[in-house]
């Protein structure tokens, strides 16, 4: 029999509906890579083996009874701990929520489970989302499959924020897991890792039950190991939510059906901004590569501008920490998480003890950048004018997709980094979002595919940017790089 | 109650120094009448069991989003309406920051840079006796929504103050007037007429001992003419008098504070009714930096003209355009029709009452106003304070009241009669057709002729003394024939009689 | 624009964030680095161009004025809603003494 977690979503899908395997025997072998890797990789904060055979034997009851089992039926997935679940603890990997337990479930994972899918457990990932290398999590950093082909046993970084679920789905540990986007949390670690991941267009997913970290830029999305995993995932996660006021209300379209890596009459757009002084030659070289493909695939390719691309990062840095900066205010100790109550202390001391000892450094960082930056005088300067040029952004990107369908750049400016290089640093982990941030900011659907491997053997990934509501574009033209990418490395195991 | 209150447009505090003006702006937060909470499913209900009524939205969980509520938009936007206000069919919502225990999410999402409803203005009147002779227009500056806190109690333990999150996320309004009062009687009056508004409006029940709306009051003092002072505010006051109560005691202490040499500082207070003066809120003093920003959870509020048209075409007629169409279509004084349109439940009566009585008789709403305004505002009022559940008498129906005005405007039975038979009708078993017709007033010329004949007979001296210039004894005369019919003649025609068979 | 140990102190005191002194300390160049570095969006000629209000196409919807519609929104709730309290009682959540 085949190794049931070398199958991704579509596959274990067809398989059990087929009757080839059970979705139980699906949920043991998963279940078992989950708990042989956690001590080495930490992807995990909780598992929950029991959630995942529950879903398991209820698909394979509907299918003995025939029954539909769902777009996800019988695939088992891992779930960013930024998803509120019922009845299991939900951190967004802070301590400040340790032992939280929703008594709701977030919208897109009651659609996972309601579409046939089980949980393994909840994935760790950047405390709040904050952060490009898991390595800002109170339960400790998520460790990368990879390792350069140096020989050096150096642990890498699996990308933020959604570093479990990177390093989950690249490790075999999950066919799928769900990520979120803010700045690129779901495509940087997707190309760190070797996998897909796309976020759809703003509004696609709602946000209700997600932990928020910017409301504005939030969106959920799936990773997988390849575009139609992913086109199958995100149907399921994607659609209409009264709940949530920015939620799209609009049909969710068949994206596997859609799915053609046939490009003909497209056009694809090139930023000439993004070819930066210094570039690093592989990931140019890979973007290189990505264009011969898409012109292989039929795809006509234009040079476009978008002139605003370097203030993309700085305006992202004033936005998304304002947005955190009261979007964390409620975890103050009084209705949930952690309370710390110095002796003889005040409830505004209460306050001020809890959230010291609840956040992690980069939090208390970006919640004291977003506080400045709203304080009273610096407001128009800062947040105001970082919402004007995000228009100017905006603008730009429209402007292009008057010349073209799509865009494609690289995902992030290097392979995966090594833990601790750049901890130290906020600016040069901040810079790691340099391409990715810029669509995150105009609501756009963004995709990574792997592109290949570098010099050192680590994963490249191509970001592919599309119109609004263009999932389909996005997807067809990942599809047409994997196919002629023929990425098929993995990490080789060692945990 | 009324707004109360002779004109004190010139009113002035006599300093040590000499004359002091205050300046009086206020921002009245009223609660949405509505059945949902601004932005969750959860009820608004007043009185319910702590944290009964609060979503995971409104204890803001994670992860948790607000959708606005149709109804409380609605709602605020008739308001606008009603004061004549610019209607913004562009708003937003902004984040509110800071902490505190009643506010679960670490921000109140309000309206700081787009309110909903601008400029507009009311006019208010300044002598109940004189309706239209002193009115005064107040600016209104804007309209916003908002949501309200939850409630924090001090007094259940010992080290812990508890927290009720059940009015967290209930709609309001606030309400923001320009500094243009100038007295306690202005404020007073103002904060009166709001009510009158929304209550008529519907969009809040006005309650102010439930808290559904509560005036923050600022106020300055400054020698007449000249520039604006420092202002205080006072939060949360919640009755007419206490506003006035505020105002004038607030003003004081200011005056008394720059005469003595210092300086007023800005700063927020509270009233206390019991000392009858306002202190310094010092829980509340740190700086406050609110960090309003645009929520991003939100989108920004687009109302079309559909919903702006229904908005206006569900505007009942407002108290200023009735009370002058009772003076002007249906004949009443300014007082009678100040009296009638005070609130809207005697309103509402006094207009059903007269519709009735106009179809019952056939005759114009002009010629019988006066008699139902009568009934309702004088002859049957004490009588329905001194009578078991009053108004709310089961036999006090629209059809008895009919029955005994028309009686009394046709002259079948006097108004005095008319209130008798009703007592006697709400307090025992009697058929008030039938008594009605036991006591019709007789115009038989005859009969009264006799009687007074006889009565002129029997009291020959008191019929002297008045022909000799004793003219008050006259209504001795008509009092005894009206005993002598059992109070059935007609007034009118005793009368005619009377200073006939007197001139002989 | 820069801050100094005093203003990170106070942005500090009003995010209720608990600082060392040291911890203060170490902030001023970091919040600085990131400052310096954000305000090169003052060379962005914005003339005439709005803030971003709603970054796709979307417009406000209303709900209905309905309690209890979905009850993931609705009230009658109160378990659920205490249930994660560190302090709750008769109902209430339970915070140290607040004297107004
Ligand atoms: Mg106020
Ligand atoms: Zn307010």
């Amino acid at each position: 029999m085949t190794d049931l977690t070398e199958l991704g979503v579509a596959a274990i899908r067809d398989g059990v509906a087929k009757g080839d395997f059970t979705a139980v025997e699906v949920a043991e072998a998963f279940n078992a890579n989950v708990a042989a890797a956690q001590e080495a990789l930490n992807a995990f904060i909780v598992a929950t083996p029991e959630k995942a055979l529950e879903a398991a034997r209820a698909t394979d009851a509907k299918r003995a009874k025939g029954e539909p089992l769902g777009k996800m039926g019988g695939v088992p997935i891992g779930m960013k701990d930024l998803f509120a679940t019922k009845g299991v603890q939900t951190t967004a990997a802070s301590h400040i929520l340790e032992g939280f337990t929703p008594e709701y479930e977030s919208t897109v994972s009651q659609k996972l489970w309601d579409a046939g899918a089980g949980m393994l457990g909840k994935l760790n990932l950047d405390q709040f989302a904050m952060g490009s290398s898991n390595e800002t999590s109170y339960f400790g950093n998520v460790i990368s499959p990879w390792r350069r082909k140096d020989g050096g046993n150096a642990a890498l970084a699996p990308g933020g924020s959604s570093g479990g679920s990177s390093a989950a789905v690249s490790a075999r540990l999950a066919p799928a897991a769900t990520g979120t986007d803010t700045g690129g949390s779901i495509r940087q670690p997707a190309a760190f890792t070797g996998i897909s991941g796309i976020k759809p267009t703003y509004g696609r997913c709602s946000r209700w039950g997600i932990v928020a970290f910017a409301s504005s830029l939030d969106q959920a999305g799936p990773m997988a190991r390849d575009v139609r995993d992913c086109a199958i995932m995100l149907e399921a996660m994607a659609g209409f939510d009264p709940k949530d006021s920015t939620s799209l209300d609009m049909p969710v379209p068949a994206w596997e059906a859609g799915l053609s890596g046939d490009l003909t009459g497209k056009k694809v757009g090139i930023p000439r901004e993004y070819r930066m002084d210094g570039m690093d030659a592989d990931v140019a070289a890979s973007w290189d590569a990505g264009i011969a493909w898409l012109k292989d695939a039929g795809a006509e390719i234009v040079d476009v501008s978008l002139p605003h691309t370097k203030y993309a990062l700085p305006a992202y840095y004033i936005i998304a920490p304002a947005e955190a900066s009261s979007n964390l205010a409620r975890y103050d100790g009084v209705r949930y998480g952690l309370r710390d109550l110095p002796d003889g202390a005040g409830l505004q001391d209460m306050y001020a003890a809890t959230r010291a000892a609840g956040f992690g450094a980069e939090v208390k960082r970006r919640i004291l950048i977003g506080t400045y930056v709203l304080s009273a005088g610096f407001y128009d300067a800062y947040y105001t004018q970082a919402q004007k040029v995000r228009t100017l952004i905006a603008q730009d990107f429209k402007n292009a997709f008057t010349l073209c369908d799509v865009i494609l750049a690289p995902t992030a400016p290097t392979a995966a980094f090594g833990l601790g290089e750049k901890s130290d640093d906020p600016l040069s982990m901040y810079l790691n979002d340099v391409f990715a941030v810029p669509a995150s900011l105009a609501g756009l659907p963004a995709m990574s595919v792997p592109a290949g491997l570098n010099r050192e053997g680590l994963p490249l990934g191509l970001q592919i940017v599309g119109k609004p509501f263009d999932e389909q574009g996005v997807l067809n033209a990942g599809l047409a790089i994997e196919q002629r990418a023929a990425f098929s490395a993995k990490p080789e195991k060692w945990w | 109650m009324g707004p109360i209150g002779t004109v004190m447009s010139t009113y002035r505090i006599q300093g040590a120094t000499g004359e002091w003006e205050v300046v009086i702006g206020l921002e009245v937060h009223a609660q949405v009448s509505s059945q949902a909470k601004l932005f969750s499913g959860a009820a608004t209900a007043f009185g319910a069991e702590p944290n009964s009524q609060v979503s995971l939205v409104d204890a803001a969980m994670p992860g948790m989003l607000p959708v606005p509520n149709r109804e409380c938009i609605r709602q605020a936007v008739r308001t606008g309406m009603a004061i004549n206000a610019q209607i913004n069919k562009w708003s937003r919502f902004d984040r509110k920051n800071y902490f505190y225990a009643d506010l679960p999410q670490g921000y109140q999402i309000s309206q700081l840079y787009h309110p909903i409803v601008g400029e507009g203005a009311i006019e208010v009147i300044l002598d109940e006796k004189g309706p239209e002779g002193s009115t005064k227009t107040i600016g209104i500056e804007r309209i916003h929504v908002e949501q309200d806190a939850g409630k924090l109690m001090h007094d259940q333990h010992p080290t812990m103050s508890y927290v009720d999150l059940n009015r967290s996320g209930v709609a309001l309004m606030e309400i923001v007037s320009r500094p243009d009062m100038r007295s306690p009687a202005e404020a007073g009056a103002y904060v009166a007429k709001l009510r009158q508004i929304l209550r008529y409006v519907g969009s809040c029940d006005g309650n102010m001992d439930q808290g559904s709306m509560r005036a923050d009051v600022n106020v300055s003092v400054r020698r007449p003419g000249e520039p604006f002072g420092t202002r205080t505010e006072t939060k949360n006051v919640n009755s007419v008098r206490f506003v006035m109560a505020v105002v004038e005691q607030e003003a004081k202490r200011q005056v008394g504070v720059i005469e003595d040499g210092g300086a007023v500082v800005q700063e927020t207070r509270l009233y206390d009714p019991d000392k009858n003066e306002t202190r310094s809120m010092r829980s509340k003093e740190d700086a406050h930096d609110y960090r309003y920003f645009p929520d991003p959870d939100l989108l920004p509020l687009e109302l079309d003209d559909a919903f702006l048209e229904e908005c206006r075409a569900s505007l009942p007629e407002l108290p200023d355009a009735k009370r002058h169409r009772y003076e002007t279509a249906l004949g009443l004084s300014p007082y009678d029709a100040a009296q009638l349109t005070l609130e809207v439940e005697t309103y509402l009566q006094f207009e059903e009452m007269l519709d009735a009585v106009v179809k019952a008789s056939g005759k114009g709403e002009h010629d019988l106003a006066k008699r139902v305004a009568n009934w309702l505002l004088s002859e049957r009022a004490g009588l329905l304070k001194s009578i078991p559940e009053g108004a709310a008498h089961p036999k006090n129906t629209v059809e008895a009241n009919t029955a005994l005005i028309i009686a009394a405007s046709e002259g079948t039975i006097s108004g005095g009669k008319a209130k008798e038979i009703f007592a006697a009708y709400l307090t025992s078993d009697i058929d008030l057709a039938a008594e009605i017709d036991a006591n019709k007033q007789t115009s038989d010329t005859g009969a009264i002729e006799a009687a007074i004949a006889k009565i002129l007979a029997d009291n020959a001296d008191k019929v002297a003394e008045f022909k000799g210039g004793k003219e008050a004894l006259f209504g001795f005369f008509v009092g005894q024939t009206m005993k002598a019919m059992q109070g059935k003649a007609n007034p009118q025609v005793v009368n005619e009689l009377l200073r006939k068979a007197l001139a002989n | 624009m820069s801050v100094d140990t005093a203003t990170v102190a106070k942005i500090a005191a009003l995010a209720r964030i608990k600082l060392s002194e040291g911890e203060v300390a170490a902030m001023v160049p970091e919040l600085n680095g990131i400052l310096a570095w954000v305000e090169q969006l003052g060379e962005v000629d914005v003339t005439g161009v709005e803030p971003m209000t709603a970054v796709i196409e979307n417009k406000q919807r209303l709900r209905d004025d309905v309690v209890n519609a979905d009850p993931l929104t609705g009230g009658d709730n109160r378990d659920a809603v205490l249930a994660n309290a560190p302090a709750a009682e008769h109902g209430f959540f339970g915070v140290p003494k607040v004297i107004e």
